[in-house]
């Protein structure tokens, strides 16, 4: 297995520009080809490194995909029941209010059984930060209808597409926390390009500089793809995550400096 | 004259071939091998020189495989 342009001199320890850092733990991720939850964990690992906070940093895992996060995530870790992040956040932050907290949950934990957490830990305005990774789909236990399922999305329990006077409609979680006064920070960002990634970062690193001050809970979604769930290719489904996410979870800040942002903005460009 | 050249090593034995850099890649610089790793997925390779170390395949990988330098090439 030779490749053709090995060769190169500057492929020297002194020009790296970008490697995979050193707080994820050096094995294989057990996410499927493509999942963005790789690319969240890596953008999380680099802003807590670029903060120099892996010491100081304590973080409550979901059920879910991201259930083995604290096999890849080289911090202190916690696994709390299935929806129950918050809840567990919240008295560790109360612990130790010096440390940073965050929690890592999918929409199945966030948006379904863990709802009354999510809200209640927001409305109290606790210090910690959410990151909710939102696939529209329960992408572990095979692809079932998550309350996040868009109108129409076909789905293992929805064959023939969710039909919402049967099913339901669509939970925009995220809009409705952001309403709630002990929220400081609200805003949706994806993974599926360079551009997003890097937005992604700064959104996350925002979230942390502003738990440092105090002032309520940040939020931070990313909506991302499930090849699995979806069954498509992970290029076939950024691009229907593309035409068919985005116009309904649309990208950008909602809540900056405990403002609501104008629906007009906030549904902008990305 | 000096010129800023890129180049990217991919952990082969760790990508899981899913194509997402090639998408983000702007100069065509990975394509998918014809053989398989010891997992048995079709991984990323270097295909061209023209590589200008724009990170962006390093970026959007989501299991972080590529390393990417730039350094100056008389």
């Amino acid at each position: 297995m030779e490749e053709p342009f090995v060769k190169t001199e500057i492929r020297k320890d002194e020009n790296i520009v970008y490697k995979r850092t050193n707080l994820l733990v050096d094995r294989p991720l057990s996410y499927c080809p493509g999942c963005g939850h790789g690319v969240v964990h890596r953008m999380l690992m680099e802003t807590l490194e670029e903060m120099d906070a892996q010491q100081n940093t304590i973080g409550v895992g979901p059920v879910g995909c991201s259930v083995l996060a604290y096999d890849f995530m080289n911090i202190d870790m916690l696994g709390a029941a299935h929806g129950r992040a918050p809840a567990l956040a919240t008295a560790i932050k109360r612990l130790w209010p010096n440390k940073f907290v965050f929690t890592y949950q999918g929409d199945g934990d966030l948006a379904a059984i863990g709802t009354a957490e999510t809200i209640h830990a927001c409305n109290r305005g606790e210090n910690f930060t959410i990151i909710f990774i939102n696939n529209g789909i329960y992408g572990m236990t095979g692809g079932q209808m998550a309350p996040t399922t868009l109108p129409g999305m076909r789905s293992s329990t929805s064959p023939y597409g969710r039909d919402v006077a049967t099913m339901g409609n669509p939970l925009k979680i995220t809009e409705l926390i952001a309403t709630l006064p002990g929220v400081h920070y609200v805003t949706r960002q994806a993974v599926h390009t360079p551009n997003h990634v890097r937005k992604t970062k700064k959104a996350l690193r925002k979230a942390f500089e502003i738990q440092k001050e105090n002032k309520g809970i940040t939020f931070v979604e990313v909506v991302s793809n499930c090849n699995s769930g979806w069954k498509m290719t992970p290029v076939q489904s950024n691009k229907w995550m593309e035409e068919n996410m985005f116009p309904f979870y649309p990208l950008g800040d909602i809540k900056v400096d405990g403002k609501l942002i104008e629906k007009k903005e906030a549904a902008g460009k990305e | 004259m000096a010129k800023i050249k890129g180049d990217i090593l991919v952990n082969i034995e760790r990508c899981k071939g899913c194509e997402v850099c090639i998408a983000a890649c702007p100069s065509a610089t990975i394509a998918m091998a014809k053989e398989v790793n010891g997992k048995g997925y079709h991984f990323a390779m270097k295909v061209n020189n023209d590589c200008t170390g724009c990170m962006n395949c390093a970026l959007v990988c989501p299991d972080g495989v590529i390393t990417v330098f730039r350094g100056k090439v008389e």
